[in-house]
Formats: C-alpha cells, sequence, structure tokens
C-alpha cells in the first residue's frame, strides 16, 4: 500500500472477486475521505462496476421486521430463530470469504441444519459428475503457458467472464506459446452466437438441448467409432467438421474444454458436465487434455472447498442426523423450500429472493429468514433480520478459492462500520450454542 | 474415576503403567510419568491429577512421517468418492465436531481419528507451493494432532532453470525462500523430471535417471543430487523427503538404489520405499527385492525410509506423479481425477481396491513385510501405509499386530496369493516379532527422530506432553486401535475410550535463513509464466495460528557401515 496524497491510496496487487477469474492484479485508488474506489487499474468492465458501487451507504448495521437495530440485537433475534427450528437451512456463501463459510458450516453442524451453496444452481451438476466420471484439470496459469488448443462449451465469457481471454487462456503469451492468440486454435460451442464467438476460430452452433448428443458422438469419434451423418440434423453441426475438430483434439498438444452453465443447467444437466469431463479424459489416450468449470461468484470455489473439506461432500449436506448426509434433490436449498420443509433460513451473501424458483420464494416469504449481505437486495427485503455486512475484498480480507482451486488473499481497500460475514457468524454460532445448550439439557461443552 | 470438567493441562501424574520410551532407554519399565501442562517433567506436587496406569502400556503418542490428509488434491479425493462415506458416518459429540470417515475422512474426522488410535502428530507429504494456503486452511480445522507439510519442489520450472544455468547459489537461496514462502517443514521431490514430459509431451513419463529432461538439459539424478544437497546445507530438521522414480514399476529398485546412492552419505528419506522394490522387466510382472533394498538401508545410516506397507482393502492412489495415476486408471478402470499445477507439479487420483488374491497387490504386501522383517535398525524403517495410497492410516493397528504376532502373520500370508509368497521370504516363517518397545520405535520416537522433532516420540523431562496409554491386550491389533487415555500437550484428549475435549494442534514450521535479493530473481518469472501475482503468493504468517519454528539441524555426511 502507497499514499499518494492525503487520503488518496492505492493498494496494489489487490483482488477482484466479482466473478470466478479473482484476478489478483488489481491496483486500486482508494479516496479514504469518501471512502470508495476511484479506479481500478486492470479491472474489467465488471470488475470496475463493482469496485465503484461499493461505497458505505448511511444504513443501519441491521434490521429486525424492518426496524433498525443494532448487531448485538440482530444476533440475538438471529440465534432465538434457529435455535427454536426443527430444520433451519444455510444457503449462499458463494461471495464470501472461506473464515466466514467455515463459521457457516460450524452452525449448521450445531444446529443440526442443513447446508447448501448457489453451487446447486449452477455448476452442482459438474460437481455430481465429477463424483461419478473423475476430472482431468489444471491450474489457469497452465492454460497460459501451454494450451494450444481451447475449446469453450455453453459459456459466453465475453460478458460474464471479460478477462478468461486475456489473462488467461485465449490472448496471454506463455512459457510454450510464445506468440499469444496465434499460437492457438479456439472454438467455441453454444447454441447462439454471443459477443464471445467473434474470439473463435471455429463457431459451432448447436442445436439447444443437444449438448449431449453432440458431446457422446465427439467421444465416439475419438474413440474411432463410426457417426452417421444424420448427427447434423439432431445436433446442427455437420459430421466433417466434428471429424476435423477431433483430429484437432487428438494432435494438439495442450487441449483444454471450458464449459459454462449452458451445459450444467440444461437438457442433461450433470449428463452434460459426465460428457464434456469424460471426453477430455479419453483424449488423454492420445495428448494430454484437460476440462475446466467456469465457475461463476468470486468464491463459489472456496465454498466448494470449505463444505467439502468440513463434510466429505461439496453442496447438499444435511446434518439432521447428527453427522453429514449428502444428497442434491433432497437437500439442496430449492428442493426443501419449493417441498415446504425449512422452518428457517440463514442466507449468507446471495440473492435467492430474486433468482428461486416462484414456489421456493413463495416458502421464503413465509418463514423466518436472517439475511447477511453487503447491500439491499430482494431477500433483505423479506427477511425478519436482516445484517449490513462489510464487502470482502473491499473492507475484509480473508481467503477466496479461484476457478481453477487457486486460494488467494485478499487486500482491504478502506474500512467499513459494518461487521464482516466472518464476525457475524462467529457471533452467531456462540449465542447459539449457549441457546442449544439449554434447550438439550447441557450436552453441548466445548466444540470446535 | 470421572475425568468430567478435568480437561485442561496443569498437572498430571501417570502412576504405575508400563513405559516404552526408546529414545530414553527405557523399556517397559514400570514407573510414574509427571506432566506440567503441556510438558513433560521430572516431579509434580502431591495433589496433582493421578491418572492410574496399572497394567497398562503407557508410550509417546504416534508420529506419522508419511500420509496425505490435507490439501487440494486431498479434497478432490474426498469430494471424488461420496459412495465411500456413507456407511461411515462421525456423528458430533458434546466435543467434537460431525463429519465422514471412509478412505479420506473429513478434516475433523482425520484429527479426531489420529487422536483415537494414539497418534499426536502427523505430516502431510506433499504440497505443490501454490496450494500452500489451502493446506493450512484445511490443517487449521484438522484437529487435536500435530501438523506440517513438504513442499513439492522436484519439478520446479524456475528452480530448474537455476540448475540449468549453473546457478546453484540462488538455487540454494531460492530452495529456502519457498520454504518460507509456504510455511513447509522440508523438501519434497516426487518422480524428478516427469512433469515436464507428462505436460508437456503427451503425459510421457522419463524412467532413466541419466535422461534428459526435455529441454532443460538436466537428468532426474541432477535434480536429486542438487535437492539432497542443498537441503542438508539448509540444515532443514528433516531432509530431502524423496518419492523416487518409477514408482510401482518392475524393475525400480535399481532406480531407488541409485537415487539412495546419489546422496553420497548426505541424510535423506526415501518415501513409501515398498513401491520402489521391484525385480522384475518393466512392463512384465514384479518380483521382491525388498531384501536387497533393505540390506542397502541397513548399511547407510544416512537413510530413513517410511514403508508404505499395503494393506489389503479400500485405498487411493493420490499422487503427485501423475503418469503412475494414469497407469492406474488403466488397471482399474476406476474414474480419475488428473490435476495440473502451473510450474510446480502434477497429480493423479484413483480409487484402489487391494486384493488378496491378486498377484502384484499380494507380493506388494509381502515386500512391505519383508522390508519391516528384515529391519535391523527400526530407528530408519518406519511405519506408514503412505495413506490412504497402501490402505488408510487406520489400518496401522493391523499392521502392527502383523508385525507383532507371528501366528497371526502366518495366518495373514495363508490367505493370500501363494505365488507372490513364493517370490519373498515371508514363505519361510520368519521367527521376528517386533517388541513393544520396537513398535514404540518405527512409530513414535523413529518418526520424531528423523523429523528432528527433539521433543516428540519420548518422554523425557522436557518432552511434550504426547502421551498415549494403551490397556495391554495380546490382540496388539486390538490394543493399538483403542487406548484408553490419550494426552494431547498435557491435556486430556480421550479418556476411557471417549473424547472428553478438543484441541487445537500446532503447524510445524521450518524457517531457513535466506537472502531477500534472491526475489528479485524469482518475480520476474512470476510475471511470465504464473497466473497470480508474486505479491500475492507468499502465505502470510496469519494461516499459521497455533504453530512452532522447528530449528534445523547440519548433519555431516556419514560413510557406509
Amino acid at each position: 500500500m502507497s499514499e499518494i496524497g492525503q487520503n488518496l491510496r492505492v493498494v496494489e496487487h489487490a483482488t477482484c472477486t466479482f466473478c470466478g477469474c479473482v484476478c489478483d492484479d488489481m491496483d486500486l485508488t482508494v479516496d479514504l475521505d469518501a471512502k470508495r474506489i476511484t479506479k481500478a487499474k486492470n479491472a474489467c468492465t465488471l470488475g470496475r462496476a463493482w469496485f465503484a458501487e461499493h461505497t458505505i451507504e448511511d444504513k443501519p448495521p441491521a434490521r429486525i421486521d424492518g426496524k433498525p437495530a443494532t448487531t448485538a440485537e440482530a444476533i440475538e433475534a438471529a440465534a432465538q430463530i434457529l435455535a427454536g427450528a426443527r430444520l433451519p437451512i444455510i444457503y449462499g456463501l458463494s461471495d464470501t470469504t472461506c473464515e466466514a463459510q467455515r463459521q457457516a458450516v460450524a452452525i449448521a453442524d450445531l444446529m443440526h441444519g442443513n447446508i447448501d451453496t448457489t453451487t446447486s444452481v449452477c455448476h452442482g451438476p459438474s460437481g455430481i459428475a465429477f463424483q461419478g466420471v473423475g476430472e482431468s484439470t489444471a491450474t489457469l496459469g497452465e492454460i497460459k503457458n501451454r494450451a494450444d488448443l481451447v475449446i469453450y462449451w455453453g459459456g459466453n465469457p465475453a460478458e460474464s467472464h471479460p478477462r478468461h481471454f486475456t489473462r488467461y487462456a485465449v490472448t496471454p503469451k506463455g512459457m510454450y506459446i510464445p506468440n499469444g492468440r496465434k499460437d492457438r486454435y479456439v472454438v467455441l460451442a453454444d447454441v447462439r452466437r454471443t459477443p464471445s464467438a467473434p474470439v473463435a476460430d471455429l463457431f459451432l452452433l448447436v442445436k439447444p438441448g443437444r449438448d449431449f448428443e453432440l458431446l457422446w458422438a465427439l467421444r465416439a469419434l475419438v474413440k474411432g467409432r463410426k457417426i452417421d451423418p444424420s448427427i447434423e440434423e439432431s445436433t446442427g453441426i455437420p459430421l466433417a467438421t466434428l471429424e476435423t475438430l477431433v483430429e484437432r483434439m487428438k494432435s494438439c498438444r495442450y487441449g483444454v474444454l471450458f464449459f459454462g452453465m449452458g451445459l450444467t443447467m440444461t437438457r442433461g444437466r450433470h449428463f452434460n458436465s459426465g460428457a464434456i469431463l469424460a471426453l477430455a479424459t479419453d483424449l488423454n489416450e492420445y495428448t494430454h487434455f484437460v476440462a475446466k468449470p467456469v465457475r461463476g461468484h468470486g468464491n463459489v470455489t472456496g465454498a466448494d472447498n470449505v463444505v467439502s473439506w468440513q463434510t466429505g461432500y461439496p453442496f447438499g449436506v444435511n446434518f439432521s442426523r447428527g453427522y453429514p448426509r449428502f444428497n442434491p434433490g433432497e437437500f439442496t436449498t430449492v428442493d426443501l423450500l419449493s417441498r415446504g420443509e425449512a422452518d428457517a433460513a440463514l442466507i449468507i451473501a446471495s440473492d435467492p429472493g430474486s433468482n428461486f424458483p416462484k414456489r421456493a420464494i413463495e416458502h421464503l416469504k413465509r418463514i423466518p429468514v436472517i439475511v447477511l449481505d453487503a447491500k439491499d437486495t430482494d431477500t433483505t427485503e423479506l427477511a425478519r433480520v436482516a445484517f449490513r455486512t462489510a464487502t470482502y475484498g473491499i473492507n475484509t480480507t480473508g481467503t477466496v478459492y479461484r476457478m481453477d482451486d487457486v486460494p488467494i488473499t485478499l487486500r482491504p481497500a478502506f474500512d467499513s462500520p459494518f461487521p464482516g460475514d466472518e464476525e457475524v457468524l462467529t457471533a452467531l454460532k456462540d449465542r447459539l450454542r449457549v441457546l442449544l445448550n439449554e434447550k438439550r439439557g447441557g450436552a453441548l461443552r466445548k466444540a470446535a | 474415576m470421572s475425568h468430567t470438567g478435568r480437561t485442561m493441562g496443569s498437572a498430571i501424574r501417570i502412576t504405575n503403567g508400563r513405559v516404552y520410551d526408546p529414545a530414553n532407554g527405557v523399556d517397559g519399565c514400570v514407573q510414574d510419568l509427571c506432566i506440567q501442562d503441556a510438558k513433560v517433567v521430572a516431579e509434580v506436587p502431591a495433589d496433582a491429577r493421578k491418572i492410574d496406569a496399572t497394567g497398562m502400556v503407557v508410550m509417546p503418542g504416534g508420529v506419522d512421517i508419511h500420509c496425505h490428509i490435507a490439501g487440494p488434491k486431498v479434497n478432490l479425493a474426498r469430494k471424488l468418492q461420496p459412495e465411500d462415506k456413507r456407511l461411515d458416518v462421525v456423528p458430533s459429540t458434546p466435543y467434537t465436531r460431525s463429519g465422514s470417515g471412509g478412505i479420506i475422512p473429513s478434516t475433523f474426522a482425520t484429527g479426531y481419528r489420529y487422536a483415537a488410535m494414539g497418534y499426536t502428530t502427523a505430516m502431510e507429504a506433499a504440497v505443490t507451493p501454490i496450494g500452500a494456503r489451502h493446506v493450512l486452511e484445511e490443517l487449521h480445522d484438522t484437529p487435536i494432532i500435530d501438523k506440517g507439510f513438504y513442499v513439492l519442489l522436484g519439478n520446479n520450472v524456475f528452480l530448474y532453470r537455476l540448475l540449468k544455468e549453473g546457478r546453484r547459489e540462488e538455487f540454494r537461496e531460492a530452495v529456502a525462500w519457498w520454504v518460507n514462502a509456504t510455511k513447509a517443514y522440508t523438501v519434497k521431490l516426487v518422480n524428478p523430471g516427469s512433469d515436464e514430459l507428462w505436460k508437456g509431451r503427451r503425459n510421457a513419463n522419463i524412467s532413466d535417471l541419466n535422461e534428459n529432461i526435455d529441454q532443460f538439459d538436466l537428468t532426474p539424478l541432477d535434480v536429486i543430487r542438487a535437492f539432497i544437497e542443498t537441503v542438508n546445507d539448509l540444515g532443514l530438521p528433516h531432509p530431502a523427503h524423496i518419492h523416487c522414480n518409477n514408482l510401482g514399476h518392475s524393475g525400480n529398485a535399481t532406480t531407488t538404489l541409485d537415487t539412495m546412492r546419489a546422496a553420497e552419505g548426505r541424510r535423506v528419506h526415501i518415501a513409501h520405499v515398498q513401491f520402489h522394490s521391484y525385480g522384475g522387466e518393466p512392463g512384465k510382472n514384479p518380483t521382491s527385492r525388498g531384501p536387497e533394498i533393505a540390506d542397502y538401508i541397513n548399511s547407510h545410516p544416512n537413510i530413513t525410509a517410511d514403508v508404505g506397507q499395503v494393506m489389503f482393502g479400500k485405498a487411493t492412489a493420490m499422487t503427485a506423479d501423475a503418469p503412475l495415476a494414469h497407469l492406474l486408471k488403466g488397471v482399474s478402470g476406476n474414474k480419475w481425477v488428473n490435476a495440473d499445477t502451473e510450474n510446480e507439479s502434477g497429480c493423479g487420483i484413483v480409487p484402489f481396491t487391494y486384493q488378496e488374491k491378486v498377484y502384484v497387490h499380494a507380493l506388494q504386501w509381502a515386500i512391505g513385510l519383508e522390508l519391516f522383517l528384515l529391519s535391523k535398525d527400526p530407528w530408519r524403517i518406519l511405519l506408514s501405509t503412505d495413506h490412504p495410497n497402501g490402505g488408510s492410516f487406520t489400518m496401522y493397528p493391523k499392521l502392527i499386530r502383523l508385525l507383532m504376532d507371528r501366528e497371526f502373520r502366518n495366518d495373514e500370508i495363508r490367505k493370500v496369493n501363494q505365488r507372490a509368497i513364493r517370490k519373498t521370504i515371508l514363505g519361510d516363517d520368519l521367527a521376528r516379532e517386533y517388541t513393544l518397545s520396537e513398535i514404540a520405535i518405527i512409530s513414535r520416537a523413529g518418526p520424531a527422530r528423523a523429523l528432528g522433532l527433539k521433543d516428540k516420540g519420548h518422554l523425557g523431562v522436557g518432552a511434550d506432553a504426547d502421551i498415549t496409554i494403551y490397556e495391554d491386550d495380546p490382540d496388539r491389533e486390538k490394543m493399538f486401535s483403542t487406548p484408553r487415555y490419550v494426552l494431547k500437550d498435557g491435556k486430556l484428549i480421550i479418556a476411557d475410550h471417549e473424547f472428553r475435549a478438543d484441541h487445537e494442534g500446532r503447524i510445524l514450521h521450518a524457517t531457513p535463513a535466506y537472502d531477500p535479493d534472491i526475489e528479485k530473481a524469482i518475480r520476474p518469472f512470476f510475471e511470465d509464466y504464473y497466473s497470480i501475482r508474486f505479491d500475492n503468493y507468499a502465505v502470510s504468517d496469519r494461516y499459521l495460528h497455533n504453530h512452532q519454528v522447528i530449528p534445523g539441524q547440519i548433519i555431516p555426511a556419514v560413510q557406509p557401515q
């Protein structure tokens, strides 16, 4: 951190947590009087908006039933709600630090509740596919240094992850890619010609809902099987195009398949993810090939990691029997809400109130909801208890995991008067332990 | 007697136990042991709390010198196998967190299961530098035990460049920098030279220690020599920890011997040496060269090794040796993970089951036992299953029974593939039975000494009060599975076989001195070839939490005996 004026400061090597790229090369100019970031060098359009939008709003630190409250009052109210619930659920976690995520899992464990992350509505199917077939994968620096064939499938990074092309996978020069873009062949497969399409040497316009068939045909061709030319009719891609592509895949030195929610959240879901992971695996009989889901939120990968190391399972975990059980479809949040099973919800750094299916939102409105968020959202609107917390990476430090599982430590730009998620969750956990101890007749002594 | 509510350290006297403390020459003497706070002391006040250990066996807490329990690859392997966890649940207790078991337990379950077996220290044996932060986060959630890790530098592209250019001084500084930047305990080499071929030449591997590593104008043997020498010069508490080339391949004993010879009398640790003791022709069925490897280690006091015993049942190949995992994928047909780490490492994961009737598996099992039974110095051939590669660490009690109980061993030998047994000396009804003192050496005193942990592995005054008390039982598997009492840092964690407290252990790490100017040489490489900023790479102290710097030791090279 260097001083450049009385009240301006530059924070070098800061990290943007807007998307899963988690770029750690931001140089932030911070106006300490106004408590805002005035310039974010190296940030993309999304990153610039992320940094510019976060200011300290003149709002109360918490609200209970819409009325201003102190953080301490809100912790008491939240703890009472959770202690009285039969099936309390925790959801969100993709836009907060691993340190806060650790506390969230501890709370779920303590109250024998349910914990789930936004993974269940984005790359959850990829997590399920991973359990089925494994994955050949790599850190993004390896792609930068080595990948001479880069394939994007069912995603639009130009708009969702703008620096994915420029910092990691398409244009940068690398150790064995001395000429950058010129040394790579780029393929994009999608159901519509998105703003990402112009970057590709080959664009595959796939018929909607036909990704699985197309990926399975590629697998067959890789293995030397015959494919009927009618594949064009069913998928939209001529057989000759596929044959040429397979030849290219088998003859490249280091290939990568990036895939997005166009695969995971359309017909086929985890079958689609499984097909693309298996395709990359198959290609390793011929050359080196990796695959990688392009994850969305800033620390959704951290959430997967923390929940996995503490419970053994990546998302959709239930503790009602006193130990973790995993069952997507049963213990995933949309399902628990839509079936009307949850009787209290703790939502951390996400906004299901705006993006969940209608039935799930209706149930959220029926039960007491506790929310931690840096901003007002549709979910804070419907919450019984809403905490306003500091923004990770802007006001608080902590750890985030990039989409390729690389952990990075955040460098905050300026202080917030609001507490961080970790602080609130730790206090909530401590209070909840006391309440549950009374309820369970002193059975809880001292857990970690 | 009730211990409820009295879990803190303070003063404790363990009375009338049969004490096995080989580092101090105590071999089953009945004596008291005094503990003040977290340390063993000479005497405690008369009103000190007493633990009656009459008829019981008292040992230092176990020390695992080689296991894989935390970090990126472990978490991938954990996520990969939900099917392995459903039947092995770990409920929370009033003192402990819940978790899941199976071959890769959750972090909490890992700490508790080590403790429940009487182990109080475990070293994670392979960590990519860029993954060090992740490892420390997981270790922070691995309760009770003390822990550290070995950082993978043996395929590091920047270090290769320094070696290629003959910049040995800078190489030494850079190695020291990396140990500090990651908070590691020592340096790990895995299959040196292989990653470049794996990632850069269509999944090739390197099999000859004298072959050039692609464009580097450097051989695996050059790399091995440089690291052994440098780690000794730096005086790290534990020497270079080497996973030799050609793991699992027939005929690899030659590579292993060449690697050990390269040490030229300097300290070196050979990891899971069972997997490196095979005869036969490459590509054909292996035979045993266990006796030859055991002989070499017996006569070279500069070498320590852990066995990496195979135990029948569920395992998981989880290794920085990516070509090996790919080979096992082909053999087993199981799901497979490959994970490349930029400039630093490869990694492969394959679920695997060792079967008694399969020739190769039975041979591997038998070679491990050969190494143990032919060892003349239990201080240097140490207990491990290379968890989870040869089997779970929770199999240690059964392994101990195999070593201590000739009759049990012979029964087990009869159950396995006899063609494999005939290739080994196990068919000869070996008389050797490990004594309790020898078990205390291979599972506690020996690993602690090899690690340079002067306060662990023994019960002398000043030792860490990490103590396990077993009820003596002729069924040694049962005895070592369920200690009656476990103390960590003088705190009673387990009493009457049940958890009575939780505890946060320490991160053990080394801090060799280095010239800060080395960062000027490393930084430009980061800007060109890494995907994160150099300034965001080194791990800050706040990831250490409860920790301890272990001082180094300079030990001169020695001649063979």
